[in-house]
Parts: C-alpha cells; sequence; structure tokens
C-alpha cells in the first residue's frame, strides 16, 4: 500500500481528478495549501507599498492505492497536471504502513479499495 | 419618514419667523422671504396683532415652501439612488469569484465617479438642452446654459425646457439626473465581469454616460421624437434599464464567455458566486434604493398621492417577481435558488420602473409576477445562447426593460396619477399606446445596440477588451489592481 501525495496548481484539480477516476482511481482527499520551489513568486501592492509573494497556491490530492495502481495514478496525475511551465508541482510515494476503514472497521489492501 | 416631518416642520417655522417682521411691516409687495433669509435677524418690533396677510406675501411664501418641500424630496429621492449603486457593487461582487472581487469592487465604485464627471461635462447638455428631435443642441457644456428654475412652464426661461415641468432648482434636477445615469452605466460592469481589462470599462462607461445615454434619454424625457410619438416611460425602464442592458449585450458579445464557464460538449458549468450574504443584502439595499428611483420620479411632492401610488406599484411588483422567480426556479432546478429569488426582485423593479405611475396595483401585481418568470427563463436562455452574464443582468435590465415599456402599453389608464398617457391595450385603450411603446424599444435598442458595438469594437481594436487566460484564471485582483481581496483566506480550490 502507498500514499501518494500530489502538489497541482488550482486550475488543474478538474483535469486531474478526471484524469484519476478515468485510470479506476476514485478515492482521494483534496486540499488547498500554499507552497513554493522553482516557480518565482508575483509582486502584490497595497496602498504604496509592494511586497514579494513567493509561496504560491496550491492544490494537494492525497491518494491511499494499492501497489499495483501506483503507476497508473502517477501518470494520470501527470497527464492532468502538466503544463509544462515550470510551477507544475511535485508527486510523493510514501509507503503506507495501514489503511482502516472507519464503517467496517476493514483492514489492510481491501480497504484500500 | 419622521426625520422628513419633522424637517419640514422645521423649515416652516424657519419660514415663518422670516415671514413674521415682513407681515408685521405693513409693505404691500415686500421681498421674498426665501429660506437664505431666515438666517437675517429682524429688527426688534413687536409684530402688530392684527396685521393683514397680503395675498400677494402669502402666495410668495407657500410658493417658497413648496419649492423647498419639492426640492428636499427630489434630493431624498436622487440619496436613495445614488445608495442603489451600494446594492449593484454587493450582488456583482457576491455573484462573482473572490478572486476577482477587487476587480468589481473597483469598476462598481470607479462608475460612479466617471458617471458624475461624464454626465457634467456634455451628458445633461446633450440630455435635457434645448434642440432637435435627436440631441440636445444648447447648454451643452457642465450644466451652464440659461436657467431661472424653480420657474416652472410659462416662466421658466432657460434652455432646459425639457425639464422645465418641475419646480426645483436646477442642480436638484441635474443631481437627480445624474444618479439614473450612473445606474444605467454600472449595470454594464456586472455582464463583463471576470475577464473585461479595467482601462476598456472606464474607457466605455465615459462615453456611455457623456453620449449614449443622454442620446437616448433625450429621445424620451428630453422632447425629442418618442416624446412627440406619445411613447412613456416613468422612471426609466429603457432610459436606463435597457441602455444599460443594450450596451452590455453589445460589450459581452465581443469579450466572450468566461474561461471555463461552457463545457467541450457545449453545456454550462456552473461558476459559483463567492457570497450569497452579499448578493441578498445587495439586492434588498437596491429594492431600498427603487423607493427613491420610481417615486422620486415625480420629482415633486404635489398632494402625496402620486408618490404614495407609486410606492406601491414599485413594492406589488417586486414582491410578485420574487414568487414567480421562486417558482420558476424551483420548477426547473428542482430547488429554490437564491440568486433566482434576488434576480426576481431586481426583475420586477426594472419592469415596474416605466408603467408605476401608469398603472394600478393589480396591473403592477400581474407585471410584477410576470417579470419574475421571465428573468429565470431568460437567464436559462442566454446560456443556451452561449452568451456569458455572470450576474444575470441581461436577463434583469434588458429583457425586463423591454418587458415594463411593453408592459405601459398594455396596462396603462389614463390620468390614474395625473398624467395623460391614453388607456393601454387592456383597459380599452386599442394598440395606439403600445405602438408607441413598441416603437422606442425598437429605436433605443436599434441606436444602443449598434452604437455600442462600434465603441467596444473600436476599444477592442486600440486596447483590447479581454484579459489574458492566465490572468484570468488567477484572478484580475492581482493582475488589474496587484492585491487581492481576501489574502487571509485560503479559499482557492477552482473545482
Amino acid at each position: 500500500m502507498k500514499l501518494i501525495i500530489a502538489i497541482v496548481k488550482p486550475e488543474k484539480l478538474t483535469c486531474v481528478k478526471q484524469a484519476l477516476v478515468q485510470a479506476n482511481v476514485g478515492k482521494m482527499t483534496v486540499s488547498n495549501v500554499i507552497g513554493c520551489g522553482a516557480q518565482g513568486g508575483h509582486t502584490e501592492s497595497y496602498r504604496g507599498a509592494f511586497t514579494e509573494v513567493n509561496l504560491l497556491d496550491k492544490v494537494r490530492f492525497e491518494i491511499a492505492v494499492n501497489d499495483e495502481f501506483v503507476q497508473p495514478a502517477v501518470e494520470a496525475i501527470i497527464k492532468g497536471a502538466r503544463t509544462g511551465k515550470i510551477g507544475d508541482g511535485k508527486i510523493f510515494v510514501v509507503p503506507l504502513e495501514e489503511c482502516i476503514q472507519v464503517r467496517t472497521g476493514q483492514t489492510g489492501p481491501e480497504a484500500v479499495g | 419618514m419622521k426625520r422628513f416631518i419633522g424637517i419640514t416642520l422645521m423649515m416652516f417655522c424657519l419660514l415663518l419667523a422670516a415671514a413674521a417682521p415682513t407681515l408685521a411691516a405693513e409693505t404691500p409687495g415686500s421681498t421674498t422671504p426665501a429660506l437664505g433669509q431666515a438666517a437675517a435677524p429682524a429688527p426688534a418690533v413687536a409684530p402688530a396683532p392684527d396685521a393683514p396677510v397680503t395675498q400677494k406675501a402669502f402666495d410668495e411664501m407657500r410658493s417658497s415652501l413648496q419649492v423647498g418641500i419639492d426640492t428636499l424630496w427630489v434630493l431624498i429621492a436622487a440619496f436613495l439612488v445614488f445608495f442603489m449603486n451600494l446594492g449593484f457593487a454587493m450582488v456583482e461582487s457576491g455573484l462573482c469569484r473572490a478572486k476577482n472581487t477587487v476587480n468589481i469592487l473597483a469598476k462598481n465604485f470607479i462608475v460612479f465617479a466617471i458617471a458624475s464627471v461624464s454626465f457634467w461635462f456634455i451628458g445633461w447638455g446633450l440630455m435635457f438642452g434645448d434642440g432637435n428631435a435627436f440631441m440636445g443642441l444648447k447648454g451643452l457644456f457642465f450644466a451652464a446654459g440659461a436657467d431661472n428654475s424653480p420657474a416652472i412652464g410659462e416662466a421658466y426661461q432657460g434652455v432646459y425646457s425639457a425639464i422645465n415641468w418641475t419646480g426645483v432648482p436646477l442642480w436638484a434636477k441635474f443631481f437627480f439626473q445624474l444618479v439614473f445615469a450612473g445606474t444605467a452605466a454600472t449595470i454594464v460592469s456586472g455582464v463583463v465581469a471576470e475577464r473585461i481589462k479595467f482601462p476598456a470599462f472606464i474607457l466605455f462607461s465615459f462615453i456611455l454616460v457623456g453620449i449614449l445615454y443622454p442620446i437616448t434619454g433625450h429621445w424620451i424625457w428630453g422632447g425629442g421624437f418618442l416624446a412627440s410619438l406619445g411613447m412613456f416611460d416613468f422612471a426609466g425602464s429603457t432610459v436606463v434599464h435597457s441602455v444599460g442592458g443594450w450596451a452590455a449585450l453589445a460589450g459581452v458579445i465581443l469579450l466572450g464567455s468566461r474561461t471555463g464557464k461552457f463545457r467541450a460538449d457545449g453545456s454550462v458549468n456552473p461558476i459559483f458566486g463567492h457570497s450569497m450574504s452579499l448578493v441578498t443584502l445587495g439586492g434588498l439595499i437596491l429594492w431600498f434604493g427603487w423607493f427613491g428611483f420610481n417615486p422620486g420620479s415625480t420629482m415633486g411632492v404635489g398632494d402625496g398621492s402620486a408618490i404614495a401610488h407609486i410606492a406601491v406599484t414599485t413594492n406589488t411588483a417586486a414582491a410578485m417577481a420574487i414568487l414567480g422567480s421562486t417558482l420558476v426556479s424551483w420548477l426547473i432546478q428542482k430547488k429554490p435558488d437564491l440568486t433566482m429569488i434576488v434576480n426576481g426582485a431586481l426583475a420586477g423593479l426594472v419592469a415596474i420602473t416605466a408603467p408605476c405611475a401608469f398603472v394600478g396595483v393589480g396591473s403592477a401585481a400581474i407585471i410584477g409576477l410576470v417579470a419574475g418568470i421571465l428573468v429565470v427563463l431568460a437567464v436559462v436562455t442566454f446560456d443556451k445562447l452561449k452568451l456569458d452574464d455572470p450576474v444575470g443582468a441581461l436577463s434583469v435590465h434588458l429583457v425586463n426593460g423591454i418587458f415594463g415599456t411593453l408592459a405601459v402599453g398594455l396596462f396603462a389608464q389614463d390620468g390614474i396619477t395625473g398624467t395623460a398617457t391614453g388607456n393601454g391595450l387592456f383597459f380599452g385603450g386599442g394598440v395606439t399606446l403600445l405602438a408607441a411603446q413598441a416603437a422606442g424599444v425598437l429605436a433605443v435598442g436599434a441606436f444602443t445596440f449598434t452604437v455600442s458595438f462600434a465603441v467596444w469594437s473600436a476599444i477592442k481594436a486600440f486596447i483590447g477588451l479581454r484579459v489574458s487566460t492566465e490572468e484570468e484564471i488567477s484572478g484580475l485582483d492581482l493582475g488589474e489592481h496587484g492585491t487581492k481581496a481576501y489574502p487571509d483566506f485560503q479559499g482557492f480550490l477552482t473545482k
């Protein structure tokens, strides 16, 4: 079992989700995050003063998958999120020790679904 | 209301105080105790208890008081219409996304400034200056033409004869008409929201309020050819609302719809507004302001019966329209949509704007109900036509501006509040009035749409109308203004 954490551009949310669903990965958690990487920031101004903002809005997916779904899921995310420009994001694949379904109490790969 | 009575009583007392020395002096033909003289100290002479009041002095005092009361009414109504700008800002920003809020608020705020300046510069003159059937030609600039307002009718001497029927000072007339012009301009900002370039909007607004609005306004309120034809538009369903609507329609055709509004298969992707609280409060503010918009257009208190009648027709139409729009939205969407409820109220108010002084309360109820039904159907239709209107302004102002104008031809009752309009179709007047109304709708529509289209096209060619797609996605707040509206909130999921 693996946990895929993907940071992508917010406007790519719908594309990534659709691509994941098409790859048969339908369960995920999505949250708002801000972060920085290679993408430069932008300048904001307020009442005569300027500031550089380089913590940029991103969206984070957390997807628990069984091992055989890791490759399809990663490919789907890349297909949905890639624009070719700096700031497309990153995907982390971390080992998942245990997964328990709240409703049934089931554990393990069956619980991942 | 209490304040109004209180202020009037206070003024009456001040006037008597100023008149007292004049009455005591017993000289016929003494100077008019104008309000300005109330401050001048009278000689310390006790007035003779049996001093007779001359008819002339009484008439002068009464006429001065009349002017004062009428001016008070016109200005307070104008302040209410000004207050509608808050309503527009709230409805528009509430129906659009958070990332564009600064831009929408900026457009709404600056548009009134633009309207104030361009209407002062030339708008007033083109609209109300003496001229020909098409436009004003005298007293064009800075409302500086010869004028002896508040003189009315035969006694009026000046170049703004079209509006000499109301006995208030020139600046009261000017200010009242100015806030109406501002309302027309702000209609456009909602339809082009979320993708228009700020400078493009500013340029267009100057031209709309300075030239387009006054010209069509001249045709109907300025003594132009539509007035001669017998067309009636009491508070501006055509003059204000449909003009704003046509101008916006021309703009949105050239501007295109928002990115992501229509899916590849042509179906509509709903783009949610970010604050329903703002939309609702804005809707109520607009409703409140309309009580200046409609009853204020009498530009005089009279014996009070007209303004009371108009207040009730206005409110009744709004209420029935809400019921109509809620019902239709409930049927179409399976659940009643708050934004359609609010749009319904506004539609009813727009629709009753032309007929409010010419129809009975029962007719107002029917007009409102139809308006509420129309607005929901129009919203769906504009989406089907691929015309993206984020706030429904085309459905509210254009469609119901036209309907309200035609409704005069259907429901008018001759002289119901004193104006001889002739009877509408449903009251035995045949189609005469309806034909005049239809002619007005067509003339104003053809002119406004065509010229607006030309102006928008010119702006598009010179500076472009639309922001880049990247800017549209990251939000116009950053792109146009460099500031976010809600920098502390993290709410940027774009589903």
